[in-house]
């Protein structure tokens, strides 16, 4: 009996296990990529670092010090033990700094405004959306989607240049418009993260709500509710107990999505903004060709989105009745 | 006083201010069962949803009073009015799997009906009262049953739970939209006898909507006639169908195929005219009538009476129900071919995956005939008919036309082959390429097997609608602007258009309303006789339509054939047990009116 | 009794094919109209722009973040060039990328979708799976990636943009294919024997023509997002060239004195984004689907 329960347990959850897999799996292949980008690729990345006036003993010592001699598999291997155990050799710009301390904090940052971010634009969005069905052609409706056809177009850098042009520079005055020195948290002054957390809700806001008010809408057309009415069940419970619940599934889905494109997206926000992320320090050590930082950076942003679309995957099935248990 | 009036009834679509339906006025007693009948965009629908004071969205409800048990749902406010449905006057759906939250559990999708009406005054009340309501419509009523989603019950079991819900709450009033539709003739057998048996127990009047005369013909005591939304005809179902006093009664009658007795379809010329385009003055069936005169464009026909509680909406109601037979001339009779088998099928076996549909199929269909395969869903018929035809991957045993063997698809057999073989699906809507006009869809074959030029080819194509009864002209058009049995018709037609040796023909009526199931009917009769050489293997679960056009039939059960035999003789002494039970499930439009305590041949617990 | 049913003539026949139809719709409503009076500017001023410069983008001609005069109409930039020739000159690069990324990623990405969505099998797993893998990747890191390590080459940041889209086109191509691939039509052609590319191309692209053509103005949005983007962060058209992302860039810095060295490419840019987007959005909305466009794109 207990074995039959537990082979049960298994079989139920067996697609849990498969998706985790899968993404393991994915983020090996990532790694191999980032691997194959920097080191395998260029012919020579001792000369793609150093540039075309390196003196062939410089390139040599380079070459020595990152190993660029050895096979490729081994070069591959020692690299991703390094990775796994967060240790990633030092900053070849900012010498003696290992690469961990660099972006540690970076990475503190960026995890700050994507959160913060994240958590701004799925209440924002599912509410708005909500009502914007509810009162449907109201009005409030018509201008929220109007804004939004607008905003959605909008390249990021070109949002956030504006949003400085009015508030920091041109027309207003009232928030900075640069951010701090590398060193600072930005909870230190966090007027310095208005901008830059307003830039990335105005590019992703309106697919967000506008996917809650479509899904919405789609729901409340149902059969289902409609028999609902048809019972003489109380609207507050329909709105409740069968249309949100059915309606805010694709919106789970669709929030971590959006934040895994965010994941890449705060890259040209942080630069543009001079916010101390991983973003901004990608696009800085690839301004100086810093080897490993780079490969960090990337490593850590494309890993982050893997495991937001994992866990996109994962909240939907298990927010669909019909996809957890076997159809009869 | 009636449990159930409705008086003067309009309900018209909100944009436009065009009715929907126009002055219905009926009533039904305690314990009764109205029927409601109608082909497509008659207005039924609308009429069981106004019963519960309810209009889709779109269209609004403009006048008229509607009393259940003395209460008038009009006159009430929103709050009342939520109070009244579900506890005084309820709803079984259409589509049950549709009805019901994918994402809520059995229990509590019954539950929340009890709560919302505040019946029981605690959980254990409710959970009994439950229990019991699930009893008498046959549903286990286990906790690992009552925690399923919808997703995990079969078809006949989400019906169940729907007929469940609506009963719970003990109303006073039932109403019934088309709830046995997509359901096989066996669950729909048990489904009706369970309505009936609820109905006739707690004293509940219900209101039958559908659109299937042959099922009101056992469960209803009285029928109202509805066409492009007005009343036709009104009165006891034994009348109404056996002796109608509306010429569209009688029209209806005749058209439906009916198990026993082969019959020639009757059609009606012309189609039911939608909202906004139903005529402005006068009778709206007159257009189609074979009995108008002057009067009936110009002016509304008044009611006119015949003994008890028979209406009538005609004014030569009188002579109408006068006249002889309302079913149709017998059809000719049942061919008896010769020997020359045009299609051999020996021992096929088909599977989906793990699973074996066909069990070892053999039959052989002769020149000239038309042979039916009858069974219910799950039976195989239809995996047999793509098999023969190439689209099925996964077949072993030997098909041959001609003598020659045919290889497993259809993309591997030579052209004279494939050209050999023509095929009209069931679904007229899914079967023309929405991005292609009708010449294109009926050119298709010819471009493939012959080498006509351009020119050729259009006038191959008009040919071959005219002879399917469509203007050329219909060649430049798309299929969206057709209707159903048009597009129905332009499949035949590309069908045929080679001249094939066999012509099979897959539930090709199944979608469509009867009026229009007749006369497709009556165009493959006359493509038949005009062409002696067709072969026709025609694939249907509706024994009706089997006894009126076949002359031999096969009836599959489960993958296999069960029995075999010509028409008649099947049909008025079936040899086997399934077919005996078949043939007795299948409601008809012949039957005498029921007394309550009529049941099914074969009442089960259900699957 | 006549058997003949006499044909519904309720609408004029309408010969157009429906695609057609939604376009000429399209035309009518409010957004596809504001979108073209938005793109078309735009257009001609990235075909027509050389041609009517009044000085060559490349030499200073006034004093750097000067204001505007006769001389130098927005004023001039960070080194003096003048503003408004670099904005006529700096589109075509942006443009023309966006165009190609868009239509390569498209015709790969239908391929793709069509194949594995008509052949369902093995062949479909694979397909489907190497679309995953590429799905995986944030798109503008891995840009970045490349193009860092790789240099700035233009066909290079066109290609990757292009395998960025593939993926998802291949993906909406390949949902809608199965669609259509079990639909009767599509049986009914195999029955006749229809070879596969001629089922492919004649009976199950047609039905894609809307969803692709609202997809691909989407799609074009997001690409001139990236390569602008990237042409601001540095990694476009090298300078002395013009390049609106590139503008960008260099005149942020005198903002508060010369907001005109910015602002051009900016409103050029997001009169070009904006402008597409409402055309695929009329479109949509003539065809009855926008409410129901975000909430497609993700399965």
């Amino acid at each position: 009996m207990l074995a039959a329960g537990r082979r049960r347990a298994l079989r139920r959850h067996g697609w849990l296990v498969r998706r985790l897999a899968l993404g393991a799996v994915t983020l090996f292949l990532v790694s191999v990529v980032v691997f194959a980008a920097t080191q395998a690729l260029p012919s020579d990345p001792a000369q793609s670092i150093l540039g075309r006036g390196a003196q062939p003993e410089q390139l040599e010592a380079l070459r020595q010090q990152l190993g660029l001699d050895r096979p490729l598999v081994t070069q591959y291997l020692d690299w991703l033990g390094g990775a796994l155990t967060l240790d990633m050799g030092n900053s070849l710009s900012a010498s003696n700094t290992s690469v961990a301390d660099l972006i540690g904090p970076r990475l503190e940052n960026s995890a700050l405004l994507l959160g913060i971010t994240g958590l701004l634009l799925v209440t924002v969005s599912v509410v708005v959306g909500v009502l914007c069905a509810l009162y449907r052609d109201s009005p409030a409706d018509h201008a929220t989607q109007g804004a939004a056809l607008v905003a959605n177009a909008l390249p990021e850098f070109v949002v956030g240049t504006l949003l400085v042009i009015m508030f920091s520079t041109v027309v207003l005055q009232w928030l900075p418009a640069v951010s701090l020195a590398s060193d600072q948290s930005p909870l230190s002054d966090p007027k310095t993260m208005v901008l830059p957390v307003a830039t990335l809700l105005i590019v992703t806001l309106p697919y967000l709500m506008r996917l809650v008010r479509g899904s919405m809408l789609d729901v409340l057309r149902a059969h289902y509710v409609e028999m609902a009415r048809l019972k003489g069940v109380e609207e507050r419970r329909i709105l409740w107990r069968h249309v949100l619940p059915n309606a805010l599934v694709p919106a789970i889905q669709g929030s971590a999505a959006t934040l895994a494109y965010l994941a890449g997206g705060i890259v040209v926000v942080e630069t543009l903004f001079n916010y101390p992320g991983l973003g901004s320090q990608l696009t800085t050590s690839m301004g100086v060709r810093d080897l490993p930082v780079i490969q960090a950076c990337v490593l850590l942003l494309a890993a982050l989105y893997v495991v937001l679309n994992l866990i996109a995957d994962i909240l939907t099935v298990v927010v669909t009745p019909r996809l957890r248990t076997r159809m009869r | 006083m009636s449990v159930a009036e409705v008086d003067g009834l309009r309900v018209v679509i909100a944009a436009t201010g065009d009715d929907i339906v126009e002055d219905i006025s009926f009533s039904i007693e305690s314990g009764e069962v109205l029927g409601i009948v109608g082909e497509s965009g008659s207005g039924k629908t609308t009429i069981g949803t106004a019963l519960l004071g309810y209009a889709r969205p779109g269209s609004r409800i403009d006048a008229g009073t509607i009393r259940i048990d003395g209460v008038d749902l009009l006159a009430l406010d929103s709050l009342a009015l939520r109070k009244a449905r579900g506890n005084l006057v309820s709803y079984i759906p259409q589509d049950p799997g549709a009805a019901l939250n994918p994402a809520l559990r059995i229990f509590e999708q019954v539950e929340e009906v009890l709560a919302a009406h505040r019946v029981g005054a605690s959980d254990q009340e409710r959970r009994a009262r439950i229990e019991q309501v699930l009893g008498e419509v046959k549903l286990p009523t286990a906790r690992e049953f009552l925690r399923r989603f919808p997703h995990q019950l079969s078809g006949g079991q989400q019906q169940r739970v729907c007929i469940a819900l609506a009963f719970v709450a003990l109303p006073k009033v039932v109403v019934l939209d088309e709830p046995t539709t997509g359901l096989d003739v066996t669950t729909q057998a048990h489904v009706l006898a369970t309505v009936r048996d609820l109905c006739a127990k707690h004293g509940v009047a219900a209101l039958y909507v559908t659109h299937d005369l042959a099922v009101l013909s056992g469960l209803a005591q009285r029928v109202m006639v509805v066409y492009a939304g007005r009343a036709a005809e009104l009165g006891p179902t034994a009348q109404v169908f056996g002796a109608g006093a509306h010429p569209y009664s009688r029209k209806l009658v005749a058209a439906i195929p009916d198990p026993s007795a082969r019959r020639e379809f009757g059609t009606i010329p012309g189609t039911a005219p939608s909202p906004g385009a139903r005529p402005e003055q006068g009778c709206r069936f007159a257009p189609r009538c074979e009995w108008a005169v002057e009067r009936c464009a110009a002016i509304v026909p008044p009611s006119v009476g015949f003994g008890t509680d028979h209406r009538s909406w005609c004014f030569r109601a009188a002579e109408v129900q006068a006249s002889s037979a309302a079913l149709g001339a017998a059809a000719a009779p049942a061919r008896t071919v010769g020997h020359a088998p045009v299609l051999e099928v020996e021992d096929l076996h088909a599977a989906y995956g793990d699973e074996e549909v066909l069990k070892g199929i053999s039959l052989s269909l002769q020149r000239g005939e038309c042979l039916a395969i009858v069974g219910e869903s799950g039976s195989g018929k239809t995996t047999m008919a793509r098999s023969i035809v190439g689209l099925m991957p996964n077949w072993s045993g030997s098909i041959r036309v001609d003598g020659q063997a045919l290889a497993t698809r259809a993309r591997s057999r030579p052209a004279e082959v494939r050209r050999s073989l023509g095929y009209v699906f069931q679904n007229p809507f899914a079967s023309l390429n929405p991005r292609k006009t009708v010449g294109d869809a009926v050119a298709m074959p010819l471009r493939e097997f012959t080498d006509k030029g351009r020119a050729e080819i259009r006038v191959a194509v008009g040919e071959a609608l005219e002879r399917v009864s469509l203007p050329t002209a219909i060649a430049l058009r798309y299929p969206a602007h057709l209707s159903g049995g048009e597009r129905q018709r332009v499949a035949i037609a590309r069908a045929l258009v080679t001249e094939p040796k066999v012509l099979i023909c897959d539930e090709i009526t199944s979608a469509l309303d009867v009026s229009v199931q007749a006369t497709i009917m009556r165009l493959l009769e006359r493509l038949r006789s005009e062409e002696q050489q067709l072969s026709l293997l025609f694939v249907t679960h509706n024994l009706g339509l089997v006894r009126s056009v076949a002359d031999r039939v096969h009836v599959m059960h489960l993958g296999e054939i069960v029995e075999r035999g010509e028409t008649n003789q099947l049909f008025e002494a079936p040899q086997r047990a399934y077919t005996r039970g078949l043939l007795a499930d299948t409601p008809s439009v012949l039957a005498t009116p029921t007394s309550k305590s009529d049941l099914p041949a074969r009442a089960q617990l259900a699957p | 009794m006549a058997t003949v049913d006499v044909t519904r003539l309720a609408k004029p026949p309408t010969l157009a094919p429906q695609r057609l139809a939604s376009l000429r719709a399209a035309l009518r409503t409010g957004r596809t109209r504001i979108g073209l009076a938005l793109t078309v500017p735009v257009l001609l001023i990235v075909i027509l722009g050389p041609l009517v410069a009044p000085h060559t983008p490349i030499e200073p001609v006034v004093a750097p973040y000067a204001s505007p005069s006769g001389d130098a109409l927005l004023g001039g930039d960070a080194i003096g060039r003048d503003v408004l020739s670099r904005a006529l000159w700096g589109g075509w690069s942006v443009v023309w990328m966006c165009f190609a990324a868009t239509a390569l990623g498209f015709v790969v990405g239908i391929a793709v979708g069509l194949i594995a969505g008509y052949a369902r099998n093995w062949v479909d797993d694979v397909l489907t799976g190497a679309m995953d893998v590429l799905l995986a990747f944030p798109a503008i890191v891995m840009a970045l990636l490349f193009v860092s390590m790789l240099g700035p080459k233009l066909w290079l940041i066109t290609v990757i943009v292009a395998v960025t889209h593939a993926p998802r086109v291949a993906r909406l191509t390949r949902g809608v294919t199965l669609e259509v691939v079990h639909s009767e039509f599509v049986e009914a052609a195999e029955v006749i024997g229809v070879a596969r590319w001629r089922i492919l191309l004649g009976q199950i692209l047609p039905n894609l023509s809307t969803p692709l053509l609202i997809e691909f103005t989407m799609r074009l949005t997001w690409s001139i997002a990236i390569i602008a983007a990237m042409s601001f962060l540095g990694y476009g058209i090298q300078p002395p060239d013009a390049n609106w992302g590139l503008m960008i860039n260099e005149n942020r810095q005198g903002l508060v004195v010369q907001p005109w060295g910015v602002l051009a490419p900016i409103a050029l840019i997001a009169a070009f984004a904006v402008g597409v987007n409402l055309i695929g959005e009329g479109i949509a909305r003539a065809m009855g689907q926008d409410d129901t466009l975000a909430y497609r794109e993700l399965s």
